[in-house]
């Protein structure tokens, strides 16, 4: 039989905002013709909520603050250092709670740690947070401590501790700030699994965008050079790996990146990303204000990719034809040899 | 370790690949869809045997199918699709008589119309009732009129159409390489020596990870309790050496328990009876060994595509792309670390 004539119930139509197709709707890409089961999702959207992107954030935020901490102990940076040291604890003390209280049964947390399993990067992830995190507040600790509290023994030791302490986490940092990338790819999410060869890098530049800004803002710009050529570099990386994502995706998968809400987020991170970018490069030098609101820029850019990354891979959820439409293309291919 | 084919493709031994070395056979479902005849039973057997709870009783516009999906608290669903089209091979014995059109139009417009409202796109059926706040929609059924009538609203024989009735009781596939196993972060998930997966109800934290592993959208975190539910395939029934609970109340044996190698061979000895038979739209889904999860434990005959079902055509384990993943993310890495070194290198006093 022919396909014009078919009931309406095997060949269910959809366009981008889950309204039917109709010959009125003008697509960018021509609607695919598929059949699915009275137009119901064929897999669960992700039970996750906004703590998870928010964590996304946090967990690059803390990452790359890390990074720049280590290196301006390093250097001999002491603002910036202190700064980054301060940022990344609090960043990582945000990321823990999402993390927990987006758990089901969030008193059973530590349960994570029962096993350590390769296959699975959230198990991944929370052993390389357990490495990373106990030397971020070992060094934030030190930067906190009062000055009556420094020539007591613990006091000696703590401050003693602190540089080992600290270039040890930044050595698990770039891991921290590039997992979650395969964290939200390991999964059957034809939005998120699509994207996995490029959203590492999306995920990397994005936290050394993001933490290069809050150094930025947080640090005189006398002592901000490093995060300045950090945000740069990570913001030039960004973008360009998102104009690859989206090119290198599946037509049908990569509406859910280019409409909707995933599709604001994204524009706008990408606007603010520029911007940012620009005043890093062509101000920040010079001006503390430019540094700061060019700093904070970055910042909100790198929360609004990492939620419009995570909204697209919703969408993709609650319409069949991101599943099927590729699936079935997949088969046909196949069969033709 | 990495065994051969442990990540992705046939898997001889799937419990012995998990650490058991002695163990009884691998078992799983042959769920013969074309004797099926929507009594809902093994819903109804699953909820009891193992005290699932209930996942609301409206009917959802779409046939006789009040479960919608696989989810937290419906471990069997049973699907209805009905379509214009004659079943393979079948003689009605009606062709002059007159019979009304299915609807099925009007249906899958009301239906529509309800996922838009829907918070996670209608993907919450299985787990609890769709929650929409509309009027109750006239869906035109039931409207009879008297055989023979003529006219626009008439029913005669010039407007019957041929019809078909799809029904078939989806249930977890028990994968080969299990998506939601590969990725559950605290071990609550296991595989059994049966080669079966389930969800150790202890351990589990809610993480919500097996929700978006898996690639057939069958297990779900229930708000009940905050932990992730799935058929277990009766694992207490298999140690004391009965068949599930849905297989035992099934009145037609749509649903066949046993170890797979055999069901495997009864299965294609089913397909090629159907085909002689003229059903030649029979194919059976998931038995491949070859196939993006390596073959199901638990498997289907089908009359259709399998997404007319909600099945996915061409599900794959996320895990396939795993060393890849973590290729593009150390690569990515590596470049965080030297655009930081080089940060400092660059800014030098």
């Amino acid at each position: 039989m022919s396909t014009s004539d078919v009931d309406p119930a095997r060949l269910v139509r959809h366009g981008r905002d889950g309204r039917r197709a109709g010959a009125v709707q003008r697509e960018v890409v021509p609607a695919a013709d598929f059949r699915s089961y009275y137009g119901r999702p064929v897999i669960k959207a992700p039970v996750w909520e906004w703590k998870v992107p928010a964590y996304l954030f946090t967990g690059g935020l803390a990452a790359g603050s890390a990074v720049l901490a280590a290196g301006a102990d390093l250097s001999g940076r002491p603002a910036l250092r202190r700064a980054g040291w301060l940022g990344s604890l609090a960043a990582l003390l945000a990321s823990v709670v999402f993390l927990v209280t987006d758990l089901g049964r969030p008193e059973r947390f530590h349960h994570m740690l029962r096993v350590a399993k390769p296959t699975s990067p959230m198990s991944v992830g929370t052993w390389i947070l357990t490495a990373f995190g106990p030397g971020v507040g070992l060094a934030a600790i030190a930067e906190l401590l009062p000055r009556r509290l420094r020539p007591t023994v613990l006091g000696r030791l703590l401050r003693r501790s602190a540089r080992p302490a600290g270039l040890a986490s930044a050595v698990f940092a770039p891991g921290v700030a590039s997992y979650t990338a395969v964290l939200l790819s390991h999964t059957a999410v034809p939005a998120w699994h699509g994207a996995r060869e490029q959203l590492p890098f999306v995920f990397s530049g994005s936290a050394a965008a993001a933490s290069g800004g809050l150094m930025m803002a947080l640090t005189p710009v006398e002592e901000a050079g490093p995060a300045r050529w950090f945000a740069a570099s990570g913001a030039v990386g960004e973008l360009a790996a998102s104009k690859v994502l989206e090119e290198r995706l599946h037509p049908v998968v990569r509406e859910a990146y280019t409409t909707g809400r995933a599709h604001r987020l994204r524009r706008c991170s990408e606007g603010l990303t520029v911007a940012g970018l620009a005043g890093t490069v062509l101000g920040a030098r010079r001006s503390r204000a430019v540094s700061v609101g060019s700093g904070l820029a970055l910042v909100v850019a790198g929360a609004l990719q990492r939620f419009g990354v995570f909204e697209a891979g919703i969408a993709s959820t609650k319409d069949p034809r991101y599943v099927v439409v590729p699936q079935r293309e997949r088969l046909v291919q196949r069969s033709h040899g | 370790m990495i065994r051969e084919n442990s990540l992705y493709g046939p898997l001889d031994d799937v419990a012995a690949d998990a650490g058991h070395l002695e163990h009884p056979p691998r078992v799983g479902f042959f769920t013969d869809t074309s004797v099926c005849i929507g009594c809902k039973a093994c819903e109804v057997a699953c909820k009891e045997w193992n005290l699932v709870p209930d996942d609301g009783f409206d009917l959802l516009g779409m046939s006789y199918d009040n479960s919608g999906m696989l989810g937290a608290n419906t471990w069997r669903h049973v699907a209805f699709v009905e379509q214009d089209i004659p079943l393979g091979g079948q003689r009605t014995g009606i062709a002059e008589l007159p019979t009304g059109p299915s609807g099925t139009p009007v249906m899958t417009e009301v239906v529509a119309a309800r996922l838009r409202h829907a918070e996670r796109g209608g993907s919450e059926l299985g787990t609890n009732p769709l929650e929409v706040h509309e009027p109750p929609q006239d869906l035109g059924m039931p409207s009879f009129s008297r055989p023979g009538d003529d006219g626009a609203d008439g029913h005669g024989a010039e407007g019957r159409t041929d019809f078909r009735w799809l029904m078939e009781s989806d249930v977890c596939k028990h994968c080969t390489h299990a998506g939601c196993l590969d990725v559950c972060p605290t071990g609550a998930l296991f595989r059994t020596e049966f080669g079966t997966v389930v969800v150790q109800q202890d351990i589990c934290n809610g993480c919500g990870y097996c929700v978006s592993g898996c690639p057939y959208g069958v297990i779900d975190r229930s708000p009940l309790d905050g932990r992730a539910h799935k058929c277990t395939l009766c694992y207490d029934r298999l140690h004391d050496g009965l068949e599930p609970a849905c297989a035992k109340a099934c009145p037609t044996d749509s649903i066949q328990f046993g170890e797979l190698d055999e069901l495997r061979e009864r299965a294609n000895r089913r397909v090629a009876t159907l085909h002689d038979r003229g059903v030649t739209e029979a194919r059976l889904y998931g038995e491949d060994p070859d196939d993006g999860v390596g073959g199901t434990g638990a498997f289907f005959l089908l009359l259709d595509e399998p997404e007319v079902y909600g099945l996915p055509p061409d599900p794959v384990v996320p895990t396939r792309d795993a060393p890849a993943m973590w290729r593009a993310a150390g690569i990515a890495a590596a470049a965080f670390l030297t655009a930081a070194v080089g940060s400092f290198l660059g800014s030098r006093r």
